[in-house]
């Protein structure tokens, strides 16, 4: 049921400033991808162009075509939240909602959607979190605040969240990066898992994360301070990492700059 | 020759321009850190002992002496009435004065209150005429606040209910969703409005509001006669709705205001995991927002209550004044403890100035309750995630 | 390891969802117009009368957006679209009355802004009586806000010192806990408690006949009391803004903690202490209640705050309004007393929020 993405000449622009320029890439089903490239260089801005996030901010928009399954999502009578429930997010830093308890955390985009009754929910409830690897430690305490766990179980508790909505496509920006490395391995091996059954997309600073988890990575860079970020170069992993085409990739890779 | 002394014991006596001779440090060596210890520390060594050390005036306290560093183990005194345990207990002092103040009212308050409550024939608390100075003088003093008592909660609850839901409507628009700059900029208005004095609310309540409440009044009572509060058929004037009304207005900018600060705080991450789920704009303020700012919610609205409760000259203004209780809210009338002391406080002599002051004290004990509510809510919140107020 | 099956959950997984046009919330406004105005205006039904029209066209507009959407976006879209427009609304309804405050204001306040206002005072002048103005006030309110400022402003920094570089436990968190509550208290309860105090039981002690007396310094210590928390509290938080790094340094230099306070950390907070003084004087300047209770109020000039009756502002405007004549001598006074008031807080107010924008600190 994973999605296939098609990015057709994607730009997208911060008010008069262009982040991204003419990015063109296409994503098969059940797979992940890794976005790799130095620090403001677009991965992010593409990253959050796939679930309409970008144009969250104001005077912020994004032109150029992306399709989901050949349907363009930003074609004209397409419902923004309707996107969104399709494409799942996961932030760099957890960001459980504060305010409700882990099991309401988790069924939170269900009920948003309308789904009711309780045993639904319970159900969609203990699968996300089996799902993300976290059923075991919470199920014993699922009214407790979700914001009392630690930084690890707090971000599978945001995963639990995204999937529990049975999204096409999970995205995840830097979701590693505030963890610990036990906590980074364990997100590491349940992204390997959800690559069965969604389509992911993970940017990514670090370059053996991406190694040991994408299928295949995207390298994207910038000529210089305030040019747009380009799409360099987009191959298998494996390739990418031993030997890639573009020269600019293997400096990067190598570690000769960024 | 004089030379410094170092405090040790085994370095020549001081010269006679040292009044003391320097002991052997008892004190422990200064760490960088909030020095609770009186000790003075100068930064500069070598600094001869009979000429004042630093360039801050009062340096040297009245044992006068030296505070220098250098080898040999030889650190200062602590001083007992240097101007470090001055300086501190000064701030102390004023520290408590606060705590000293509030005691203060309620002492003196009481204090001048029990003569008259002595005097007093009736119930006070439930009593509802205000009789404290009889014309004649037989008669006997009879007050009680139980109307004024009524006539403050009401009108404070019905100001509160009209001005909840619009301060709360309009500080969502400012936070989430008028452009930033059109937001700044009337957000800067609103606060503008909130230093507004009182008294020129109630000055245009009663040029201004009168009539269109009169017209109001009239419309409620041919409609809606059915509900007990419109019961009333006139005349029509200076009416509890009409001060509820008036207090509402003044309410108004300042629990905007603080709502907007809690708004304003809601974790963006919070936000944008909303609406990555798919929440519409309104599903993401109910998920995200709102219950993230409940608590500073709470404490801004009763913030805005107790200033309600506490509004004296603009009420005094607009309302009737008379001294039943009814929830009639539309015929003339009404009265509230602080109008009525405005309203009665020059014509007062020794017992009414007493029943005055005796209500005064029940306003007092009432709005501090409320105060205290309001920050016992913020505070327990500050440790759990810190938002506004 | 976890086993993942397909997914059981219905949600419909279309993304195009048929949307409303631009055009219909306009046409829906501008129709719920039209309606409104047959029914309620021209109709006159439920008494009719413009304010009823305004409205039943917003009801009528609501209604009509919720029917409308719900049908073609679906109930959460249409949800979305009656919350936004609610809130606006609230927004404008609010405007309303405020606009009406200030342009009443601008407009009655006009009518004597004349020369002689500033310049004399109501000695021999009655509520049938043109002229008179409100210098004795002005006067009045600037003596006892600038007494009040003095006493306040040394002690309230100085409280807040002690609760931010020396308050542990149990005595500094109930000083910073009143403090808060007593930001709160009714302005006419402070009125009163400086009358009993002062007013009844000290000051026949100093007058020269014996006697209870009402003054302007009597007032000030009233307008202290309700400056003193407010000045505490953001004393205190600026203080607190300053960075420890910078008092550490101090520390480590072996500077004394008070040489550290004073000149050190208080100036760095001083912007924002002054901002918040600023704004106590403000809200100082426009109180009536406890100076109408202890200043007595005269229709002369008093320049001493501590002998005799003064005059303020605040009970000028109050005292001016009361009066009742065919003219409207008195209420035209009140109201030009009333914006030189709403002046002089502002533009208190306004400097002060000028001023802590540009302070570093916040």
């Amino acid at each position: 049921m994973a999605k296939r993405i098609e990015a057709v000449g994607v730009t997208a622009y911060y008010g008069s400033f262009k982040a991204i320029d003419d990015i063109n890439m296409v994503i098969e089903p059940k797979s992940v991808t890794a976005l790799i490239g130095p620090s403001g260089c677009g991965k992010s801005t593409f990253l959050r162009s796939i679930n309409r996030m970008h144009e969250v901010l104001p005077g912020a928009y994004v032109e150029g075509k992306l399709t989901i399954d050949a349907q363009d999502i930003y074609g004209r009578d397409v419902d923004v939240t309707a996107v969104r429930r399709l494409i799942g997010m996961v932030f760099q830093r957890p960001n459980p909602f504060p305010t409700m308890s882990i099991y309401d955390n988790v069924v939170a985009g269900l009920r948003l959607n309308g789904l009711r009754r309780k045993s639904a929910l319970d159900d969609a409830c203990e699968k996300a979190l089996r799902a993300a690897n976290l059923w075991e430690e919470v199920h014993t305490r699922l009214s407790r605040p979700g914001a009392g766990l630690s930084g690890g179980q707090q971000q599978r508790l945001c995963i639990a969240r995204a999937i529990a909505v049975e999204p096409q496509v999970v995205l995840m920006d830097e979701p590693c990066s505030a963890l610990d490395p036990i906590s980074t391995l364990a997100i590491e091996d349940l992204i390997t898992e959800l690559k069965n059954q969604y389509t992911i997309v993970i940017v990514t600073h670090n370059m053996q994360q991406a190694s040991r988890v994408s299928d295949r990575t995207a390298f994207f860079s910038i000529d210089k301070t305030g040019d747009p970020g380009r799409l360099i170069e987009y191959a298998e992993t494996a390739k990418i990492f031993t030997n890639p085409s573009v020269k600019r990739t293997e400096d990067y890779i190598t570690g000769r700059f960024g | 020759m004089s030379e410094p002394s170092f405090g040790s014991a085994e370095v020549a006596p001081a010269t006679s321009a040292e009044p003391h001779s320097r002991e052997p440090s008892q004190v422990p060596a200064p760490r960088p850190g909030p020095v609770d210890d009186d000790v003075s520390v100068t930064a500069e060594p070598n600094a001869p002992r009979h000429r004042s050390e630093g360039q801050g005036p009062g340096d040297r306290g009245p044992d006068d002496r030296p505070t220098l560093l250098g080898g040999g183990g030889g650190l200062p005194r602590r001083r007992r009435f240097g101007p470090e345990p001055l300086f501190r207990g000064f701030t102390t002092a004023s520290g408590t004065a606060v705590l000293v103040i509030i005691a203060a009212i309620a002492t003196f308050l009481i204090v001048k209150a029990i003569p008259a409550l002595r005097a007093d024939k009736a119930n006070f608390l439930t009593y509802y005429q205000w009789f404290p100075d009889p014309s004649q003088a037989d008669q006997p003093s009879k007050f009680g606040i139980g109307a004024l008592a009524f006539g403050t909660v009401l009108t404070s609850a019905l100001a509160l209910l009209v001005a909840v839901p619009v301060a709360l409507g309009i500080a969502l628009c400012l936070s989430h969703y008028a452009p930033r700059r059109l937001a700044t900029g009337l957000g800067f208005v609103i606060d503008l409005l909130a230093a507004v004095p009182s008294i020129i609310f109630g000055l245009w309540g009663r040029e201004y509001l009168v009539q269109p409440v009169r017209g109001l009044s009239t419309w409620l009572h041919k409609y809606f006669a059915w509900i007990p509060l419109f019961g009333g058929d006139g005349p029509y004037g200076k009416s509890i709705l009409l001060g509820s009304l008036v207090l509402a207005i003044m309410v108004l900018p300042i629990v905007t205001s603080l709502s907007r600060e809690v708004f304003r705080q809601t974790p963006a991450m919070n936000e944008e995991a909303a609406l990555a789920l798919g929440a519409t704009k309104w599903e993401m303020v109910r998920t995200a927002v709102i219950p993230y700012g409940r608590p500073g919610l709470i404490a801004s609205v009763m913030l805005g209550l107790g200033r309600a409760l506490g509004e004296t000259i603009a009420l005094a203004l607009v309302l009737g004044s008379t001294f039943n209780v009814t929830f009639d809210i539309l015929n003339s009338g009404g009265n509230t403890i602080a109008a009525n002391i405005a309203n009665h406080f020059g014509d007062a002599q020794d017992i009414g100035r007493g029943a005055l002051i005796a209500s005064g004290l029940v306003l007092f004990a009432i709005t501090l309750v409320v105060n205290m509510i309001a920050r016992g809510i913020v505070y327990r919140r500050r440790e759990f995630v810190g938002s506004a107020t | 390891m976890t086993t993942l099956s397909e997914p059981t959950l219905s949600i419909a997984s279309e993304l195009q969802v048929r949307r409303l046009p631009r055009w219909v919330p306009y046409a829906a406004a501008a129709g719920a117009a039209i309606l409104a105005y047959l029914i309620f205006y021209v109709g006159k039904v439920m008494g009719g009368g413009w304010a009823l029209t305004a409205v039943g066209a917003v009801l009528i507009f609501l209604i009509g957006l919720l029917a409308v959407s719900g049908v073609v976006e679906g109930r959460r879209a249409a949800t979305n679209r009656v919350a936004t427009t609610l809130i606006y609304a609230a927004f404008t309804l609010a405007l309303l009355p405020l606009i009406s405050v200030v342009a009443t204001l601008v407009d009655k306040g006009r009518t004597r802004l004349d020369a002689d206002f500033f310049n004399h005072s109501m000695r021999n002048i009655t509520a049938f009586d043109e002229g008179g103005g409100a210098y004795h006030a002005i006067i009045g309110t600037i003596e006892q806000a600038g007494i009040a400022t003095l006493i306040t402003v040394p002690l309230g920094i100085a409280g807040a010192i002690y609760i931010v570089e020396y308050g542990r436990g149990r005595l500094a968190n109930a000083i910073r806990f009143f403090v808060d509550v007593m930001t709160g208290i009714p302005s006419i309860v402070a009125g009163l408690f400086i009358l009993a105090f002062w007013v009844l039981l000290v000051s026949p002690h100093l007058s020269s006949n014996g006697r209870a007396s009402y003054s302007g310094f009597a007032a000030a210590l009233a307008l202290a009391v309700l400056m003193l928390p407010t000045v505490t509290r953001s004393s205190e938080e600026m203080l607190r803004l300053v960075p420890p790094p910078l008092r550490e340094g101090a520390y480590a230099l072996g500077i004394p903690k008070w040489k550290t306070i004073l000149r050190i950390v208080l100036p760095t907070a001083l912007p924002g202490i002054v901002t918040g003084v600023m704004l106590a004087v403000a809200r100082a300047a426009g109180e009536t209640a406890p100076v109408l209770l202890v200043a007595g109020g005269t229709d002369s000039i008093n320049m001493s705050p501590f002998a005799g009756n003064q005059m303020s502002l605040s009970i000028y405007i109050y005292q001016q309004a009361g009066v009742a004549a065919t003219h409207n001598y008195g209420v035209n006074r009140a109201w030009t007393a009333a914006l030189t008031l709403v002046a002089l807080v502002l533009a208190l107010t306004i400097a002060a929020k000028l001023l802590a924008r540009r302070s570093k600190l916040k």
